[in-house]
């Protein structure tokens, strides 16, 4: 196997603060291979801001290490650590555009620090404005645009210095739906055209869903689950896992009132045309309940999941149960998740 | 009291007076106080080089300055006057101490420009390799420019103020034309004149820092 192009090894965060150390992060283990798209989900506050920040050294870490195609970072001085810093591209929630300079200025930042001479650094400024639509916006201030434009002139800027990651920190937040799923698709493209290896770091599933080939789930400063997203989608393995998956919405109805089993079904696309639930029911002659049925988009495959509460005699449900394992579908009792 | 020829042309060497030790001690108290000011946002904790001593010796000297009440500072420093100009009367001795006082107040009008600063900026620059430098010639002092010139009109009209207390110590200016001829000799037109011309050049110089900062500004448009 090659070796991955970032990999984080028992890496753990502890701040100081005035009320005695909190804990940001545990014993993180992740590897991200070169040309994906790597996702990091989690709620506000499950550390994965600071797990960013850890990659390029940003926040230094209080323990483990984090190795750059198989450099370990920790063993750096803080020069080298800033050379490595250029091969990895960074945008923000913000933006954090410089606002007293204007659009072409900015793409030339990092190389104005890098000592690219200016007519080069103006070239391929312009020619990264063009990969993302804004170069005839070259003359703008940041406060003449819109968020979407200016989240496209921090990733003109992140690429600049041709860098072999892009970490982006919660970069589409900010943004209104149609923006974010603009957003998403220049980052797939970049991520397909360049080459470049892109993380994302979100809260939103949605997210993660569109772009991301892998994901990390990390609740309460660990990592509770790691694998392929169509994976996590099927399977969720953790509370937390499952908890992004189904939304709020799902996740009330998987409660229910605790009187009947819940079964979460998921379709993934092959069984558009066969009638399911209704063949179910006519075949097992039980009536089930639907509690919540959403479709979600994942990496442009259309992936359904259904939350049915089973009949309440015992027979009815098994018939259920035995139904859905004769043709295949994958399903999972979600009652016995409460966590 | 009228305004006659040789009062007004008191009154002119009054205003010019009044300029150049105002805009000396300004220049002074900036090539001082900005270095120091940007010392004292660097070094801070969770600053982008923290030196935590050295950030608490500095603010604690600048404390110490700036509790000091300008018209004692004004009599201890003019033995200093005397060392490095050669007098302690007069307009140009005054520059040392009102450089000295204005320092520290300098230092703490930049401070706070630059702590109004996005910390997310720094970052990014951070996050693209930027070194320490870098981050304050490219990133910290541009960025804060309209902000630096509105505190600048606050820092020059404040040392003007405080020029104008030279009068107690011999030196000239329009405050000095203000207590001698008005407050000693019980002239209060001439007070008054004095009085109204250092309320025009406030005017002016906070007029003046306003525009510049507002047209430097990129953020409004």
């Amino acid at each position: 196997m090659e070796t991955p192009i970032i990999r984080i090894k028992d890496l753990g965060k502890e701040f100081k603060t005035a009320n005695g150390p909190v804990r940001a992060l545990q014993d993180i283990n992740l590897e991200v291979s070169a040309g994906e798209i790597f996702g990091i989900i989690g709620l506000s506050g499950a550390g994965k801001s600071t797990l960013v920040r850890c990659i390029n050294y940003l926040e230094v870490p209080t323990e483990g290490d984090v190795f750059f195609e198989g450099q370990s970072m920790a063993a750096m001085t803080d020069a080298q650590r800033r050379m490595i810093r250029r091969s990895m591209g960074m945008i923000f929630q913000q933006f954090n555009l410089l606002a007293q300079r204007n659009v072409i200025r900015n793409v030339c930042f990092p190389l104005e620090l890098t000592g690219v001479p200016k007519k080069e650094a103006r070239q391929r400024a312009m020619e990264l404005l063009k990969t993302v639509g804004l170069e005839d916006r070259a003359q703008a201030y940041p406060a003449q645009l819109s968020g979407g434009q200016k989240q496209r002139v921090a990733i003109a800027r992140a690429l600049a210095t041709n860098p072999k990651v892009l970490l982006c920190d919660e970069a589409t937040s900010a943004l209104d739906p149609n923006t974010t799923k603009q957003i998403l698709e220049l980052l797939k493209e970049i991520n397909q055209k360049l080459g470049v290896t892109v993380i994302v770091i979100t809260h939103e599933m949605a997210v993660i869903e569109a772009i991301c080939d892998r994901v990390a789930i990390i609740d309460q400063s660990r990592i509770a689950e790691v694998g392929a997203v169509s994976e996590l989608f099927l399977n969720p393995r953790s509370a937390i896992g499952r908890k992004l998956i189904m939304g709020e919405a799902g996740e009330q109805a998987a409660g229910g009132d605790g009187s009947a089993r819940n079964i979460r079904i998921i379709f993934d696309g092959r069984e558009s045309t066969e009638p399911i639930i209704s063949n179910m029911v006519l075949a097992c002659s039980a009536p089930v309940n639907i509690m919540y049925a959403a479709t979600r988009d994942i990496q442009g495959k259309a992936m359904g999941q259904m939350v049915v509460q089973l009949p309440e005699d015992a027979d009815g449900a098994e018939r259920v149960i035995d139904y859905l394992e004769s043709i295949k579908i994958p399903y999972e009792e979600v009652n016995s998740y409460e966590a | 009291m009228k305004l006659d020829a040789v009062t007004i042309n008191m009154l002119k060497t009054g205003i010019w007076e009044s300029f150049y030790m105002t805009a000396l001690s300004s220049l002074f108290a900036y090539i001082i106080g900005l270095p120091l000011g940007i010392i004292l946002v660097v070094t801070d904790n969770g600053g982008i080089h923290p030196i935590p001593w050295l950030q608490k010796i500095l603010g604690v000297v600048i404390n110490l300055l700036r509790s000091v009440p300008f018209l004692i500072l004004l009599f201890i420093a003019l033995p200093l006057s005397k060392i490095v100009i050669g007098t302690r009367i007069g307009s140009p001795a005054i520059v040392i101490p009102l450089t000295i006082a204005a320092a520290p107040y300098v230092a703490r009008v930049v401070e706070s420009s630059f702590r109004e600063l996005d910390a997310g900026v720094i970052e990014a620059a951070q996050s693209m390799g930027a070194s320490t430098w870098q981050i304050i010639w490219k990133v910290l002092l541009p960025e804060s420019k309209p902000s630096l010139l509105l505190g600048a009109a606050l820092a020059v009209t404040t040392i003007l103020s405080y020029s104008a207390m030279a009068g107690f110590t011999g030196g000239g200016g329009l405050g000095a034309i203000a207590i001698n001829y008005g407050y000693y000799r019980y002239e209060p037109f001439l007070m008054w004149v004095s009085v109204v011309l250092l309320v025009v050049m406030v005017q002016i110089i906070q007029e003046a820092g306003n525009r510049l900062s507002r047209r430097s500004d990129k953020r409004i448009r």
